[in-house]
């Protein structure tokens, strides 16, 4: 018999098919496995796959809450909590890794030979140690070595930091509502004025003072709602009182627990070390002939970093940027280490223990932060091509 | 300013440097005398002037110094380097003066004022930091929980691998594939069954005993030898022509790549179990290396796509010119420049790899991070939380230093070479 006549004759288009049916025949088999396996474990332990656990009490405590909550409340509410959380710590990490990225940054660059080293020495230092062992030095050894709440370290007799946390001042607003109006009223008229401005700009070559007249305007109209609006704030300051002879705390104001304190100072600085590099990768990339003929057409010192460089470097240092943002978000799940309620420790934690439902409340914790992540991927890709230089 | 009478000409450069340099050195005088020796030579001056007046005297002194085209060498230097406007003098002096604040103190807490000899928490006596607590626990930081009588398995399979990976520098061309073959399919087998034992008259070792920094490199060398291929298989199926393929590789990837290590870690911990037939039981070091392997590849592939699309499409033409197949063209023209093109890539995900193993934790096995969290907590060794993290963070700065740098001269090299 000759083998050779039995070799498959086979087109091109099911040389591609076999392959793919082969995938997706596997993805189907691993898939139904699993379900098999999962049922009958859960229906050995008694249990029924389903979220209506979620509208169940959840009868335990969350240490730090920015909405009202308690034991009575939900396990939907207590995911809310740990969502918020994990949204609080990733904002204020965000915000101070980009204030010190930048600055560590543009040090890197500078001509001074002292500042560019030491800038430099931060970014080795703080980019190689690994973030939970950053995490577990502010909290466990840092903050734990500041004083008892009776001798807290005071800030000006307004705000205290001891052991316990920081205690500063509340805002107790009246009319907070309006107030938040007349912000996005004035957001609003700056939006309109900028767009005014560029018509007059490219129609007639009139300049409008666009900036001074911004900055007129998103502080005056909140300051008007002050004198006319009714709008009033006042401060409430913590007070020391005494509970018993020897224990003491604050009463009052707003106090941000340690474990908020040392996650987000470790996320900043961890983060702030790779925010540096994209800024310094991104103001090199600009070619120095883009500043030489800036300069040689006579654009001043400001002019030339506000028209020609910031506007090029931006393009090269966003993206990477809003990776580190969401490495960032990704990484503040760490707080599940030193015991910050966030989404893992809440959910993936307390809850988990509490209702065993393990496939639901993981996927529902995964699922969050894939769907954080795919949104703001989803940005970007937008965001890239409105940037790309479109050449013509 | 413009302070054209205390602007040097060449004639009174000498009388201008001198000035200049007494100013600097009298701040500097003030600022060591102030913070060593508690005296204040400007006590005279209302307190806040007096806080500033080691700036002040440094300023006006660097001011006076600033002298373009002095033709003096060592000073062009200096006002190029430190001193090239009034704004960059101040950081320098700012920084310097930092330097002289903070630098001693932290001196006497890690070397002059430490505590080395002895054997207790009581030895520590002087205010500096207590070596003894590093010293005592220097082994469970190292192996763990690992018997001590056994610990001589886990030095010969370290040993072994480093002979073999610095007789892979040396040996001639030839051999270098067989050692590298070996290091990468062989060796992994041998060194873990060395290690956990059980067989050829080795006591066996559960793996909750493993720990410190030999697990930390037994977790991230096994996990980048088996995501490497992973990694492989996933780049080239987000770049396959088919669909499907392409479709399940874009959807494993962005999964992996969009949620946090540590989720994963606790999926392999209560929820991997579940889909397992009841009464399986797979060990926990290696569900954990299933997950950060399955994680790492989704990173290690975007990493070798970036090296697929950056070879020149002639490549990817002429291979099939010659009439090979997709699997030909790829192992033997493409994925050999490409991979080649990626390795300062493949390092820094090493690096994160080696950075992310302390997140083992959360499934309770303790590598020198957890070994430092347990040991603080035992109660003859309370309070010794700032030397444990101090020292694991020193060594896992030199590790992940010494690798980031290799990467960067690596990354150097590579580009001129090509």
């Amino acid at each position: 018999m000759n083998f050779k006549n039995l070799k498959l004759n086979l087109s091109n288009k099911n040389k591609d098919l076999i392959p793919q049916i082969l995938t997706v025949a596997f993805l189907i088999l691993v898939v139904i496995y699993f379900t098999i396996n999962a049922q009958s474990n859960m229906g050995n332990r008694g249990i029924s796959f389903g979220f209506g656990f979620l509208s169940q009490e959840s009868s335990f405590d969350i240490t730090f809450s920015l909405i009202d909550y308690d034991g009575s409340h939900t396990y939907a509410r207590a995911f809310l909590v740990g969502l918020l959380n994990t949204i609080l710590v990733s904002a204020i990490g965000i915000f101070f890794a980009t204030i010190l990225g930048v600055t560590i940054g543009i040090a890197r660059l500078s001509q001074n030979y002292l500042v560019a080293k030491s800038a430099e020495w931060y970014v080795e230092i703080f980019r190689n140690i690994p973030l939970i062992l950053q995490i577990f030095f502010w909290y466990f050894a840092a903050l734990r070595a500041l004083p008892l709440t009776v001798d807290s370290i005071n800030f000006y007799d307004i705000s205290f930091l001891n052991v316990k946390g920081w205690y500063v001042p509340k805002f107790v607003w009246t009319n907070f509502s309006i107030f938040i109006y007349s912000i996005i009223f004035a957001f609003i008229l700056i939006y309109f004025l900028a767009k005014y401005a560029q018509t007059q700009r490219d129609k007639y070559g009139k300049q409008i003072p666009t900036l001074y007249i911004s900055i007129l305007l998103i502080i005056g109209l909140p300051f008007l709602t002050f004198l006319i609006g009714g709008v009033s704030l006042s401060f409430e300051i913590p007070e020391l009182t005494q509970l018993s002879k020897t224990v003491y705390v604050y009463r009052g104001g707003v106090s941000i627990i340690p474990e908020l304190i040392s996650l987000a100072l470790a996320l900043s600085m961890y983060t702030a070390t790779f925010i540096a590099e994209n800024v310094r990768a991104g103001i090199l990339g600009v070619s120095k002939g883009q500043k030489e003929a800036a300069a040689s057409i006579g654009l001043t010192k400001g002019q030339i970093l506000k028209l020609v460089v910031m506007p090029q470097a931006l393009r090269i240092i966003i993206p990477p940027t809003t990776n580190q943002y969401l490495n960032l978000t990704k990484n503040s799940s760490l707080a599940a280490a030193i015991a910050y309620p966030d989404i893992v420790l809440v959910f993936a934690g307390t809850a988990l223990m509490q209702t065993g439902r393990a496939i639901e409340i993981i996927s529902i914790t995964m699922l969050t932060y894939l769907s954080l992540s795919l949104s703001i991927s989803v940005f970007m890709n937008w965001y890239n091509k409105k940037m790309a230089i479109k050449e013509k | 300013m413009n302070l054209s009478i205390l602007k040097s000409d060449k004639k009174n450069l000498n009388s201008f440097i001198a000035a200049g340099s007494a100013l600097i050195f009298i701040g500097f005088i003030d600022i060591i005398l102030s913070s060593f020796f508690s005296t204040n030579i400007t006590a005279f001056l209302p307190s806040k002037i007096s806080y500033l007046t080691p700036l002040l005297f440094g300023l006006f002194g660097l001011y006076l110094i600033r002298i373009e085209f002095s033709g003096n060498k060592l000073l062009d230097k200096v006002n190029t380097n430190f001193n090239s406007s009034n704004f960059n003098a101040l950081l320098t002096l700012l920084v310097i003066f930092a330097l002289i604040k903070y630098i001693p103190p932290l001196l006497n807490w890690f070397v002059f004022d430490a505590n080395f000899a002895g054997n207790t928490k009581e030895d520590c006596t002087s205010g500096g930091a207590c070596w003894v607590f590093v010293k005592v626990w220097l082994n469970r930081f190292v192996y763990g929980l690992y018997p001590d009588t056994e610990q001589w398995r886990i030095n010969t399979a370290f040993l072994t691998l480093f002979l073999l990976v610095g007789a892979s520098f040396f040996v001639p061309q030839k051999f270098k594939k067989y050692i590298i073959i070996f290091l990468l399919f062989v060796y992994p087998i041998i060194g873990l069954k060395l290690i956990s034992g059980g067989d050829f008259g080795l006591k066996y070792v559960e793996t909750g005993a493993w720990g410190g920094l030999s697990l930390t490199f037994i977790v991230s060398a096994f996990a980048l030898i088996l995501c490497f291929p992973i990694g492989t298989i996933l780049a080239l199926g987000r770049r396959s022509k088919l669909p499907a393929i392409r479709y399940t590789s874009i959807g494993f990837i962005e999964l992996w790549r969009g949620v946090p290590l540590i989720t994963v870690l606790f999926m392999s911990a209560v929820m991997f179990p579940m889909f397992l037939p009841d009464g399986t039981y797979v060990d926990k070091l290696i569900r954990v290396l299933i997950a950060i392997t399955l994680f790492e590849a989704a990173y290690m592939a975007e990493v070798v796509r970036g090296g697929l699309q950056a070879l020149p499409k002639g490549q990817y033409e002429a291979a099939k010119s010659l009439g090979m197949g997709y699997w030909k063209m790829h192992f033997l023209i493409i994925l050999p420049q490409a991979l080649k093109l990626v390795i300062p890539g493949i390092a820094n995900t090493f690096l994160a790899l080696v950075k992310d193993t302390p997140l083992i934790f959360v499934v309770g096995l303790l590598e020198l991070a957890g070994m430092v969290n347990l040991a603080k907590t035992n109660p003859k060794w309370l309070g010794m939380a700032m030397e444990g993290y101090v020292f694991a963070g020193l060594v896992f700065w030199v590790i992940c230093y010494v690798m980031s740098r290799y990467s960067q001269n690596l990354e150097k090299k590579l580009k001129t070479e090509r």
